[in-house]
């Protein structure tokens, strides 16, 4: 798996000098952190190179940082053939919300966007038809972001510093 | 307008279609959601998905839970197969914990998730079965999940929605009805899964009515993320379980079924062999049953015996901060992924070192390939629709969440 690391990270410096901010093992994961402006970039450059061949997008979440001002995405990405498993990354200002799509190179990211665009409120720019899909359309928060509690905050039987976070 | 005029004015006549509801609750779609369909005659135009409707926000309460918490949360994404999904997410948090769980218990996980392999096979195919209108298949094989049901209640007191083991393993040993319940089972079923199999397998009205409907490409399909025996009934030989084994599944000889044309009855026949190749899983691990302990040395997430806690200051602190999500979780992110009945089935856990998940995230196998129904089945007949579905396998739980 460290050689995977190595093997992506050169390959990557090569192409994309700069525009890498990490690159390390968690786990039995290489994941790697790529600035924002570059990811559709670096995307489609893992999945045409023909050694590294990362042809299968396993998975497209989004997730907030600690200090609730980023916003990022995950992608989880396969090469069959090998069984070579890598996990990009990508962090952008909250306020400004805004990526490239992904689904020009994967069709199966259309829906997964969408559920991003959903729950953070994560703009994709170049999607085809971004809205909300699993929740209702008339709902104007993106509830997956931390500033948005649970439960209803009025409500006195629960005091949520003693039970979870 | 002169009449020669009139006379040669193209006649323009504007194609009308209708526009079909199908769902949200419609018996043919097994589960709650909407298919917004543009009809020409019986041919469908177009398709348009609605999904959400039963969506629970599980990601946002797991991270308000402990992690033994959430199991019933998890048992609630395939509800076909609920026990797979538990095992899934104690393998994702062992992973995260650097457990070492014993092989005794990754045996006994294997046994239960090849049984519920089975259960859920057994749905779709019999489901496959009345959609083409043979009811009998499906009234003769569903006994059979009965019978699985009856184990698994027999291990931990639930039948569907089961939140099964613990992390880090069992609770206890498995008693001796659940041995010979597992016994009956393997002596008996190979029977009714052979009866079901005459029924269907070569009937004529059943493969003119199944092949050839609502076929995929095997590049398609990979496009699509597609995985598990949906995949594989288009050539594509992916099965975590041989690819990134886990639970000691690299211990067990069994083969990977794949299809040719990825149209429903592929899909049907790729779903039958694996209960013939489950079943020879779960026999091989009777065989070769290690010794040891059923749980691994996770103090902090088992629970101490009951007479300890009644009398014993340690144990009694154990359980105390067990109940109460008091356990120091290490920081880190973790990605493990299973073999769910429908396929990959991913957790993406984030942990901040707090009692509660920072982030998990479910890669669910349906809410991806579901993306690629409305492309299926344009251009073929309502009833190949409906028939396309039931052989993709959407569970409502899993598509929403």
């Amino acid at each position: 798996m460290e050689e995977l690391l190595n093997k992506v990270n050169e390959k990557l410096k090569e192409h994309f000098h700069g525009d890498i901010e990490s690159a390390e093992m968690l786990y039995d994961f290489p994941v790697f952190t790529i600035q924002k402006d570059r990811i559709h970039d670096v995307l489609k450059f893992l999945k045409e190179d023909e050694e590294l061949n990362f042809h299968f997008l396993t998975d497209l979440c989004g997730m907030q940082t600690a200090d609730e001002k980023q916003l990022g995405v995950i992608y989880h990405l396969h090469n069959m053939p090998k069984n070579f498993r890598i996990r990009v990354k990508t962090f952008f200002d909250i306020n400004k919300p805004e990526i490239a799509t992904a689904t020009d190179l994967w069709p199966a990211a259309n829906w997964m966007e969408r559920e991003t665009y959903d729950f953070f409120g994560v703009k994709f720019k170049g999607h085809p038809n971004l809205k909300r899909i699993l929740n209702m359309d008339e709902m104007d928060i993106f509830p997956m972001r931390k500033e948005y509690p649970l439960e209803d905050q009025s409500r006195t039987d629960k005091n949520d510093s003693m039970f979870g976070r | 307008m002169s009449k020669q005029e009139s006379i040669n004015k193209e006649v323009f006549e504007e194609k009308e279609y209708s526009i079909l509801n199908l769902g949200p609750t419609h018996p043919a779609t097994h589960g709650i959601f909407q298919n917004v369909l543009k009809m020409d005659g019986e041919i469908i135009k177009e398709a348009t998905p609605t999904i959400g409707y039963i969506h629970r926000a599980f990601e946002k309460l797991a991270e308000h839970r402990p992690y033994a918490q959430i199991t019933p949360i998890t048992d609630r994404l395939n509800y076909c197969s609920s026990p797979i999904n538990n095992m899934g997410w104690y393998m994702t948090v062992e992973k995260l914990l650097g457990a070492k769980i014993p092989k005794r218990a990754e045996y006994h996980r294997v046994i239960i998730m090849e049984l519920s392999r089975i259960a859920d096979h057994i749905i779709c195919n019999s489901v496959i079965g009345v959609d083409t209108g043979a009811m009998t298949g499906f009234l003769y094989i569903f006994q059979w999940r009965e019978k699985i049901y009856e184990i698994f209640e027999e291990i931990c007191g639930a039948r569907l929605t089961t939140n099964i083991g613990r992390i880090g393993g069992f609770d206890q040993e498995w008693n001796k009805k659940t041995w010979d319940l597992i016994d009956t089972f393997l002596k008996e079923f190979p029977k009714g899964l052979q009866e079901f199999a005459n029924l269907l397998e070569r009937n004529k009205i059943f493969m003119d009515r199944t092949i050839n409907c609502g076929p995929i490409t095997a590049e398609m399909a990979l496009s699509y993320s597609f995985v598990g025996p949906n995949l594989r009934a288009a050539g594509v030989d992916y099965d975590v379980r041989v690819m990134n084994p886990y639970s000691s599944y690299e211990d067990f000889t069994f083969t990977v079924p794949v299809g040719t044309s990825g149209d429903t009855y592929d899909r049907f026949m790729v779903r039958q062999h694996e209960m013939w190749q489950s079943l020879s899983i779960i026999e091989q691990a009777i065989k070769k049953m290690p010794e040891g302990a059923m749980h691994a040395d996770l103090p902090d997430f088992f629970l101490p015996p009951k007479e300890q806690v009644y009398n014993n200051m340690e144990a009694l602190i154990y359980h105390f901060k067990i109940v109460m999500g008091e356990t120091d979780i290490p920081k880190g992110e973790v990605y493990h992924c299973v073999e769910g009945g429908n396929g990959e089935l991913g957790f993406y856990l984030i942990s901040d070192g707090g009692r509660t998940p920072f982030r998990l995230h479910f890669r669910r196998p349906c809410f991806i390939y579901y993306q690629a129904y409305p492309e299926m089945v344009k251009g073929i007949m309502l009833s190949d629709a409906i028939l396309t579905m039931s052989s993709m396998n959407v569970i409502a739980g899993e598509l929403d969440a």
